[in-house]
């Protein structure tokens, strides 16, 4: 039986699944412990006080350095990144209404990627490495357009997004290709990096600049959240219930690409979020609209910040890019879903 | 373009092609860094002199690259057309099969473990990988129901796998990176003779199995439950089936390194042309996938002279607006 | 004020014309039924009634307003359209589908009202669905689940509810419980209802009001009464016939001739 909780008063009500909320309750402790883990483990292990202390008081600056200056940052970017990738992934399963569908099929990653290695291998020289997440962004949105430009036919059906989709990033990632063939050596292995997906290197400041990015994406996506629900149904049901269908499904749309167009800008391709975190959450029962966005968003969280802490601490002294645990874990589990979901 | 189904204009267009692919075969004998005069090609073949170094050329390095275009290219469109029989997915191709993931996992892994640097070791170890991969994207893929995106994203997950293996491998020691990366991005220049020469017999077999079984698959692609109930044992003819195929396509795969969208498109196009009896698709198949590699490789060659471009992204290049474009007229099942 | 009218509409499928220049007007509180032979345009012309399909010509009014000129939200709070085999999210409950129903309804704010409660719960109570609804969708027989659909619609709380097929894949038993309670809302609640139907005989029973769209246009409407006959069979659905009246509830009954087994006795030429 489940059980539902009413909140309401004069000009605010709400009804809330207790389910959901212990399951959210639950991941937001282990996304606290996952962070308090990240700070402490590395090179050098510190014990909580010490971290609580390095974060505070920052009496030892050796450890006020590494927690603050080299671990939080780099934890607070998984964090985020993780977070948006996953959200944009539900969003653009829920249009597309296949459960296999990701950033990484509507150009965005493909789009991304060209931009940032061709940035990497030809730009630096011109351009400070500041504008990198700039210009990755812009390539993002740039091939998300093109495959939504091309899929548009008086409409845009969803079997032909994905077909464009996967049309278009086969091309982009062959000019990726081309580009690291005629890449300079010094920049082949960077920009090899940033395609895998990391956050090593990840400063304070592109933790903040990433949340002012993803701040006006927040609130749209609470003011749409409502939506959500009503966008899993047929087409026709969609517009019986009064929601424009073009127009909300454009707007999930550029949620979605904006989100992984914003998250991959800082970290690189870190494919498989994006796919495998809206699962995750619906089996760990996350039910439709505000809930399963929050249960998401936590769910990929915490599967970017593990993939960097195993990276970062298990085969030390070598600092493995966190992109590599996202799919060295996420595929096999993603295969474990194929083989179990029915037609 | 609608079916043709008379058997006298397949045969003509098949003719044609054949035709066609002479010629671009000549032409890619001529061109190059030097051009040689198609005269003076023929004289190469058939009457060389071992002095001239344009015949050199052309018996050595140009010829190898020639037919290694053409192998490559009709097994390639052959794998893919297969597969999209055998799945009945009309997105089914080697490429998006993991069969490229798996071999470049597989040459990153053990080169280094074997010593391995020549091509023809990179070719043994390409070919183990794509079988390896091959295998479980098909397994995963076809388990249960076969709706087309399944077998997609099951062949996107063990791609991703295999890629970020080899990502951890390759970023952990960085001078495989650079001798992998040309391999990886496709070509069909600096095979040896004499290797290219050994793979080609079992490259014959498949093809040649492939057309034996040719009426199996008519009946296959009609659907599962027709087959059997006309007495076909479906189980066998896929497994045959996928045997062919991962055998062609891990055949070009380690001949070529990673090229896509020839088993991808060939098929959709060949299937608009030809009758829709496998007896003719096979060999149209193999004729238009020779053809259109050849001429791949020829635009590659010749468009950024000196500088070649990595044949895999002219098949990108050439094939994704097509591919699109069928996208939006809505494709065709295989 | 009729509940829908359509003005001279014309209705293109790419650019096949499916119906032309029709004119129709939909009575308010009764069931009206479309009924015509495979590919007729009645889905068509339904889902134009819907908002779904823009008329290449002609207009649809909505309670005396042009459908098109209001927004889709407006729309949805008058009018409710069940699709043909609609298709709910895995694992998506009974309770949870008919919520959805009250989208048109709530705002940002107020996702939650008072009365939004009320509604849903008589949803649930008037297609008897109550102890089902924690149970997923996908679970429910084909009969349950259709009731999860209308009691979803009846949380949209309109006036005005159109059903695409609703009975088809449904086995008889299944069908009558859907009817019977379609039945059931007209009378006890006034509501509009169109539906498309393929079998004449359930249609003639439950209908007060029939049209026959055939040609691309209206062939007839009224009583199915005044509708059925052999003639309006022949011309519509291109079948010979005999029209008897119903034992049990007097309605024009449908009995189409061919082959088949004969009792002894009887001729059915």
């Amino acid at each position: 039986m489940d059980k539902w909780l009413t909140v309401r008063n004069n000009w605010y009500s709400r009804q809330i699944n207790t389910s959901t909320c212990t399951t959210i309750a639950i991941l937001l402790l282990i996304t606290l412990t996952v962070a308090l883990l990240s700070l402490s483990s590395g090179k050098y292990m510190l014990s909580l006080p010490e971290v609580i202390d390095a974060l505070r008081s920052q009496t030892i600056a050796d450890n006020a350095f590494i927690v603050s200056i080299l671990r939080a940052p780099r934890m607070l970017m998984a964090l985020l990144a993780g977070g948006a990738l996953a959200v944009s992934g539900l969003l653009l399963q829920t249009i597309i209404r296949n459960p296999l569908a990701s950033p990484d099929i509507i150009g965005v990653t493909s789009g991304a990627s060209a931009t940032a290695v061709f940035f990497l291998s030809f730009m630096t020289s011109w351009l400070s490495v500041q504008w990198l997440p700039l210009a990755a962004m812009a390539g993002g949105f740039a091939g998300a357009a093109l495959v939504y430009l091309l899929a548009w036919k008086s409409g845009v059906s969803p079997t032909r997004l994905i077909l464009v989709g996967v049309g278009i990033s086969a091309v982009m990632v062959a000019c990726t290709t081309m580009l690291l063939v005629f890449s300079p050596l010094s920049s082949t292995l960077s920009a090899y990096v940033w395609l895998t997906g990391s956050v090593y290197g990840a400063r304070w400041h592109d933790v903040t600049t990433l949340c002012l990015w993803l701040l006006p994406a927040a609130i749209l996506l609470v003011a749409l959240a409502r939506t959500l629900a009503v966008n899993e149904l047929d087409d026709t049901l969609i517009i019986g219930l009064g929601i424009s269908m073009e127009r909300a499904r454009l707007a999930l749309l550029a949620l979605s690409v904006y989100l992984a167009g914003a998250a991959i800008a800082y970290t690189g391709a870190l494919g498989f979020v994006g796919l495998v975190a809206p699962h995750i959450a619906r089996r760990i029962g996350g039910k439709s609209g505000t809930s399963l966005i929050i249960v998401t968003m936590l769910v990929g969280a915490n599967m970017v910040m593990i993939a960097d802490l195993i990276g970062r601490t298990q085969f030390l002294p070598l600092d493995l890019p966190a992109g590599i645990f996202v799919s060295a874990i996420g595929a096999p589990f993603f295969i474990y879903l194929l083989l179990r979901a029915r037609s | 373009m609608t079916a043709l189904r008379t058997r006298s204009v397949a045969l003509a267009t098949l003719a044609i092609g054949a035709g066609l692919l002479v010629l671009l075969a000549v032409l890619s004998l001529s061109i190059g860094k030097t051009y040689i005069a198609p005269g003076a090609v023929l004289d190469a073949l058939f009457k060389p002199d071992p002095l001239n170094i344009d015949h050199i050329l052309v018996n050595t390095t140009r010829l190898s690259r020639m037919t290694v275009a053409i192998a490559v290219g009709a097994c390639l469109a052959v794998a893919g057309g297969l597969m999209q029989a055998v799945t009945r997915n009309p997105l089914a191709s080697p490429g998006l099969f993991g069969i490229n993931a798996g071999a470049v996992f597989s040459i990153v892994l053990l080169a280094p473990l074997f010593g391995s640097t020549s091509l023809t070791q990179f070719m043994v170890l390409a070919f183990a990988g794509a079988a390896v991969a091959g295998t479980l994207v098909y397994c995963i893929g076809m388990l249960g129901s076969r709706s087309p995106f399944r077998i997609v994203l099951a062949g996107a997950a063990v791609t991703a796998l295999f890629a970020s293996f080899t990502q951890a491998l390759l970023v952990i020691s960085q001078e495989g990176l650079d001798s992998i990366l040309f391999w990886m991005a496709g070509s069909v220049a600096g095979r040896e003779m004499d290797a290219v020469l050994t793979i080609y017999p079992y490259l014959l077999i498949g093809f040649a199995a492939s057309l034996v079984l040719a009426r199996h698959i008519n009946i296959l692609v009609t659907g599962d439950d027709i087959a059997r109930g006309l007495g076909q044992n479906t189980f066998v003819i896929r497994s045959l089936l996928s045997i062919i195929v991962i055998l062609l396509a891990g055949g070009a795969v380690s001949l070529a390194g990673n090229i896509g969208f020839i088993g991808l498109i060939v098929p959709h196009i060949v299937r608009r042309i030809l009758p829709g009896d496998f007896r003719w698709l096979l060999p149209g198949y193999a004729v238009f996938g020779a053809l259109l590699l050849l001429l791949a490789d020829i635009v590659a060659r010749v468009v950024l002279i000196p500088q070649e471009v990595p044949i895999g992204v002219v098949t990108a290049l050439l094939g994704a607006p097509f591919f699109i474009h069928m996208a939006r007229k809505g494709m065709r099942n295989g | 004020m009729d509940p829908i009218e359509s003005q001279d509409l014309t209705l293109k499928y790419d650019t096949q014309i499916v119906i032309d220049g029709l004119n129709l007007t939909i009575p308010k509180a009764q069931i009206t039924v479309l009924v015509g032979s495979n590919g007729c345009g009645k889905s068509t012309l339904l889902k134009s009634f819907a908002r779904l399909i823009r008329p290449s010509q002609g207009t649809v009014l909505l309670n005396g307003k042009d459908i098109h000129r209001r927004s889709t939200a407006a729309v949805a709070r008058e009018l409710a359209i069940l699709p043909q085999s609609p298709t709910a999210p895995e694992g998506l409950s009974v309770y949870q589908l008919v919520r959805l129903g009250r989208y048109p309804h709530q705002t940002w704010l107020q996702q939650w009202s008072k009365e939004d409660e009320t509604i849903v719960t008589q949803a649930l109570a008037q297609t008897e669905l109550t102890e089902f609804q924690d149970r997923p969708v996908d679970a429910l027989s084909g009969g349950q689940r259709q009731r999860a659909w209308i009691a979803m619609t009846l949380a949209q709380n309109t006036d005005t509810l159109l059903l695409d097929e609703p009975t088809t894949y449904l086995d008889l038993a299944h069908q009558i419980e859907v009817l019977d309670l379609l039945f059931e809302l007209n009378a006890t609640r006034q509501k509009t209802i169109v539906m498309v139907l393929h079998d004449l005989n359930l249609a003639c029973r439950y209908a007060h009001n029939m049209i026959a769209i055939a040609n691309r246009q209206v062939y007839a409407q009224g009583n199915p009464a005044q509708v059925l006959n052999a003639t309006m069979v022949q011309d519509v659905f291109h079948l010979q016939s005999k029209i008897v009246k119903d034992p049990l509830y007097g309605t024009p009954m449908c009995i189409p001739i061919g082959k088949g087994i004969q009792s002894a006795g009887i001729d059915a030429s």
